[in-house]
């Protein structure tokens, strides 16, 4: 390789650089503006609450059932482990606190994602391709306030209950599975994992995780379908973009806060 | 600007970036009352006049007067101001999708006035009479026909009785009768609300029935205006090709190529 072609490689890795930083730019000062003008979502709280419909409680199935899952596949898995230490009866702890620090808002997030962050995308996404954006503006309705800031609040709100209902029924399938299908005792099952999960630690920690993982979500899918090239093909690629950028955020971010959250003391 | 005016534009010139100008010293005005035609070729600059009308975009050069108003210098706050005294007709109506027919017309009135629900019930209906679809308003905007649709953006774009009406394309993809049944419904529109109108297309023949003046454009420039006689009767070879449709003229009919006996490898024969 002779240096002019270095030179351009090393161009067009600094190019690229230069655009994603300048897009994460125009991202954060479209969140700024869409939280200074969040004003309508609120006050029309109609407006966010059917949002959250379409977010929170059109998502309920899938959540809810991989919930179910989830708390069944580690509920055998754990028994398995536990059990050539003689720690069966720790099963419900096992379960409990991987699903609320952990499983809980990461699974759920990014079921989260692919489920109503790329609906929310492709909607916003298709409202500017068919100028239904445009003629709220020729109206003197700002869209950012009366489309966005609904879909962004409706998906942060919905994001943390999620989150506890997956980890609810991931919890219940756990028991399903430890107590009624392979017989560890419902009492140490239920008292060891009541004993053991804490609430500032365990619990307030895994609503934080949710509440940064909707935030992050529904902030990604907003702004791709705001931004999205107003075509068939550019709606499509702002709907990968979402979900691809939502999951690597989701797991990022849940690294970053697990070190914050955990690593600190008696090391969790 | 004359009293007269409702949009006066004084050599405007505009690119969306600096090498490839889209407007050049455009000078227009628009005549209260009257419903206007700026027409030409698609990519002439015709859409971004029309979106420097709307202060959407503001001019490199010349100034934009638009109800009294410099269009280009105003904030977020008076430029929705502006836009309240406006409606606009998008090309293919852009109703609001998850909105039915009703509530797509109840819009405008529910975001911007403040009105008891009895009133907003019979300004709505009104406005559905006015284009004949009165007896559609449960409907969603996937069960309406192009046409009909087309009316319910026009009855929600005169929601708020507007005193500039902008129609972009408003004849494309229509059949005959519907083309008759908006053409006549801007030109009533209009008169009935003492409102001013501008509308945007390349339709041209069907267009030159409805308004009283066109300005006529080509790559960027006002080439011809005058009324629809007048424009009709144009000896300028692009306003001659353009309004008769001929297939050749200045606008060529085939798009710059090598020599054709060369692509087909006849030279060597």
């Amino acid at each position: 390789m002779n240096t002019a072609q270095l030179r351009a490689r090393i161009e067009r890795l600094g190019g690229n650089m230069t655009a994603h930083v300048w897009r994460l730019g125009y991202a954060s000062r479209f969140l700024f503006y869409l939280v200074l003008h969040s004003g309508t979502a609120l006050r029309r709280f109609r407006l966010t609450m059917k949002e959250i419909y379409f977010a929170g409680v059109l998502s309920l199935v899938i959540i809810l059932v991989s919930g179910l899952f989830v708390g069944m596949v580690l509920a055998l898995q754990g028994y398995e482990t536990l059990q050539r230490f003689g720690a069966s009866e720790s099963l419900g702890v096992l379960v409990a606190l991987s699903l609320v620090r952990e499983l809980g808002p990461v699974v759920a997030g990014l079921l989260f994602a692919s489920r109503a962050g790329s609906a929310i995308t492709a909607e916003i996404g298709l409202m500017k391709a068919t100028e239904q954006l445009s003629a709220m503006e020729m109206m003197a309705v700002d869209p950012v306030a009366r489309v966005v800031a609904p879909r962004f609040w409706g998906g942060v709100i919905s994001m943390p209950l999620l989150a506890a209902l997956f980890s609810a029924m991931g919890i219940f399938g756990g028991y399903l599975v430890g107590v009624q299908l392979i017989g560890v005792d419902p009492g140490a099952f239920w008292s060891q994992m009541q004993a053991a999960v804490e609430w500032d630690k365990d619990i307030i920690n895994g609503v934080i995780k949710s509440v940064v993982f909707g935030f992050a979500v529904t902030w990604i899918a907003v702004f791709e379908g705001y931004d999205a090239v107003p075509t068939a093909e550019g709606v499509s690629r702002a709907t990968t973009r979402t979900v691809v950028f939502s999951s690597l955020a989701i797991l990022a971010l849940d690294f970053v806060l697990t070190a914050l959250m955990f690593t600190g003391g008696n090391g969790g | 600007m004359q009293q007269d005016h409702i949009v006066e534009i004084r050599g405007v010139s505009f690119g969306y970036d600096a090498a490839r100008p889209v407007l050049r010293d455009i000078d227009l005005d628009i005549r209260r009352g009257a419903v206007v035609g700026i027409m030409g070729q698609s990519g002439c600059g015709k859409t971004t006049l029309l979106r420097m009308i709307m202060g959407a975009l503001r001019p490199r050069a010349g100034t934009v007067r638009v109800l009294g108003r410099d269009a280009a210098s105003l904030g977020r706050d008076e430029l929705y101001g502006m836009r309240r005294e406006m409606g606009m007709l998008f090309q293919f109506g852009a109703l609001f999708t998850d909105l039915s027919v009703y509530e797509n017309v109840a819009f405008p009135l529910r975001e911007r006035a403040l009105l008891p629900d009895a009133l907003l019930h019979d300004l709505v209906m009104l406005k559905l009479e006015a284009v004949g679809l009165r007896g559609a308003a449960h409907l969603m905007p996937a069960e309406l026909s192009g046409g009909m649709a087309r009316r319910v953006a026009l009855a929600r774009s005169i929601a708020l009785d507007p005193r500039l009406i902008l129609y972009d394309e408003p004849f494309t993809a229509l059949d005959p009768i519907s083309f008759g049944v908006i053409s006549r419904l801007i030109r009533e529109l209009n008169d009935s609300l003492g409102a001013t109108s501008i509308i945007v297309t390349h339709d041209v023949q069907e267009a030159l029935g409805v308004v009283d003046y066109v300005y006529f454009m080509a790559a960027g420039r006002v080439i011809a205006k005058g009324t629809p006689d007048e424009i009709r009767s144009n000896h300028e070879p692009f306003v001659n090709q353009f309004v008769n449709g001929k297939r050749d003229g200045p606008v060529p009919f085939h798009y710059p190529a090598p020599d054709y006996a060369g692509d087909l490898e006849l030279a060597a024969t």
